[in-house]
């Protein structure tokens, strides 16, 4: 028989719950219901079934020409790229005495505080397209070029850049709880390795430290991944226009804030959201599917 | 066991084996700082610096100009800087406030009491760190429409008050807290709440500390809010008028100093905020693992 605070316990749950259901679940589901249909915000959703699904793939010139292969290769480079740098540093930075650990993790970290998006404003002075424009005045100054760049206009540049600052402001909590993993890996462990052994730094990292704290990547990980995404919106903020110039920067963030919100293509948006959701969801899985130590449902 | 020494993780004392970290580690580090230093030297430069040719990185005669330019100039609208601060610093504050609450609270109970779909909601919630909000604008658009938020203030607060990762993070760390101490109250007789109040949220400070200033960020740093879904201009926060700063100025003169003035002022607090509690953010994320 239950008792009393037992059954009343679900109540602490509730004010979260509701908002997550609301604020999460539903927007999700929605998505899912509105892929299916036309809307446009005035109208009632007319039912579509799979038609936004066969045009985003055949009939959105481009999705396939510019926006997948950017979302890819933007994704694929700061993604694992940034995971793996993540890592790295985290890893570095435990060999260190702890003062001069700590400061160097909060520079390191300190630029996931700028938030991609509101900083881009930094950035656009930074890589100003005249010769005043701080990097082509030290590159010209240097002689390594002839005349300004365009930076953040030239398709051949945009998408560089995005990866650079990406990279440079994705060291933020999976990082962290990387570096915390490795400082609490028992020490033991090592000398008894040692002991065994075991000779370079490559044995320790693949035998011991990675072992030793599956969770914390996996977290890393998955962190990654969201942060991947949600960056996504970068190259319309530093070139200020969507879309990117020639799509060179456009990405299916992007792509998504262009049906939705400009063009007022709610149904076709939600397709791409889904779309986006699921790559996202596959990514995921990829992870837990390296570090995961027992199977999740779903 | 003389070169184990040599190598040891997390070292207790400066050993000629570490330069070889610090060799590589030092330029990343100037890597990763430079653009933020940048951004305290513009903010202080006059505008002949701003605009010397060929520009200058650091800055030679510092100056407030921007900030007073900044803080004197109203938008388009006529609304101040000053009202966007204010609405920035609000919304943070009730954030914090209410995420830490309301995650707190459902951390606890997945943690510590028993009830229905226990393990199923937070299998689910685990699934949702995941989740990327801004893949659903579109949806969340209806959604907020359909509550009565749209171009409401509150709009900023109340569809992020659930964070995956937070309520995350405090369940893993309350499940550090031993259930001999939590029997050991109802012995006593305390009430669930009384427990959660008086037992948990001590305990729990450096996990608070972690997820206010993941909740902090959250809000100070969002433009897509203000973008989408709140319409009045004196209801928008400090990150957007920020991000309109130069492209209304088209990038002119008063523009960018006014930008770099407040770039620095919507990083400082997320930098100071980080610094003074980053061994509680470190302690937090050593439980922070997806098990």
């Amino acid at each position: 028989m239950m008792t009393k605070s037992k059954s009343r316990s679900w109540l602490f749950v509730v004010p979260y719950v509701l908002l997550f259901i609301t604020f999460i679940i539903i927007p999700i589901v929605a998505a899912l219901y509105l892929s299916l249909t036309y809307f446009n915000l005035v109208n009632f959703p007319s039912w579509l079934a799979l038609s936004n699904y066969i045009r985003l793939l055949t009939n959105d010139p481009e999705f396939m020409t510019y926006v997948l292969p950017n979302t890819i290769k933007f994704a694929l480079i700061v993604g694992p790229g940034g995971y793996m740098l993540g890592f790295f540093l985290a890893w570095s930075l435990s060999q260190v005495t702890p003062k001069a650990r700590t400061i160097m993790a909060i520079v390191i970290y300190s630029p996931s505080l700028t938030a991609g998006v509101a900083m881009a404003v930094l950035w656009r002075i930074i890589f100003a397209g005249d010769q005043s424009g701080y990097l082509n005045a030290f590159l010209l100054n240097l002689s390594l070029i002839q005349e300004p760049i365009q930076w953040l206009q030239s398709p051949e540049h945009l998408m560089n850049i995005m990866i650079i600052v990406s990279l440079w402001s994705s060291m933020g909590v999976g990082f962290l709880a990387m570096l915390a993993g490795i400082l609490n890996i028992d020490q033991e462990l090592y000398e008894a390795a040692y002991i065994d052994g075991m000779k370079s730094r490559f044995q320790e990292i693949f035998y011991i430290t990675i072992p030793s704290m599956k969770p914390q990547m996996l977290f890393g990980a998955v962190m990654a991944i969201v942060n991947t995404f949600n960056v996504g919106g970068i190259g319309v903020a530093l070139s200020g226009t969507n879309p990117t110039p020639q799509y060179a920067g456009q990405l299916i963030v992007n792509h998504i804030e262009d049906y939705g919100f400009i063009r007022f293509e709610m149904g076709y948006a939600a397709a791409i959201s889904v779309v986006l959701l699921v790559i996202v969801y596959f990514f995921s899985r990829l992870s837990w599917r390296l570090f995961g130590e027992r199977r999740h449902s779903k | 066991m003389r070169r184990f020494q040599g190598r040891k993780m997390n070292p207790t004392y400066f050993h000629p084996g570490q330069i070889k970290f610090y060799l590589y580690l030092i330029p990343i580090c100037l890597f990763m700082g430079l653009p933020i230093i940048f951004i305290f030297f513009h903010a202080f430069k006059p505008l002949d610096e701003l605009f010397a040719f060929p520009p200058r990185f650091f800055v030679i005669n510092p100056t407030l100009i921007n900030f007073r330019n900044l803080f004197e100039r109203t938008s388009v609208t006529g609304i101040p800087m000053s009202r966007y601060l204010f609405n920035s610093l609000l919304a943070s504050a009730i954030m914090v406030l209410l995420s830490l609450l309301i995650g707190s609270m459902a951390a606890f109970a997945l943690s510590k009491l028993k009830f229905k779909f226990k393990s199923l909601l937070f299998e689910i919630n685990t699934i949702a760190l995941m989740f990327v909000g801004i893949a659903v604008m579109v949806p969340r658009y209806l959604v907020i429409q359909n509550v009565g938020l749209l171009d409401s203030f509150f709009a900023h607060i109340v569809p992020l008050l659930a964070i995956p990762v937070g309520l995350f993070l405090l369940k893993q760390f309350i499940d550090q807290v031993p259930d001999q101490l939590i029997e050991a109250a109802r012995i006593d007789g305390a009430s669930d709440l009384y427990i959660y109040w008086k037992v948990i949220l001590p305990l729990i400070k450096p996990a608070l500390a972690t997820v206010a200033i993941l909740a902090f960020q959250t809000i100070w740093n969002n433009v897509e809010t203000s973008n989408l879904y709140v319409n009045t201009d004196s209801k928008k926060t400090l990150a957007f008028y920020m991000a309109t700063l130069t492209t209304q100025t088209g990038n002119t003169v008063a523009g960018q100093g006014m930008a770099a003035a407040s770039s620095l002022i919507i990083f400082l607090p997320n930098l100071i905020l980080f610094i003074i509690m980053q061994s509680k953010v470190m302690d937090t994320m050593s439980h922070s693992g997806i098990k």
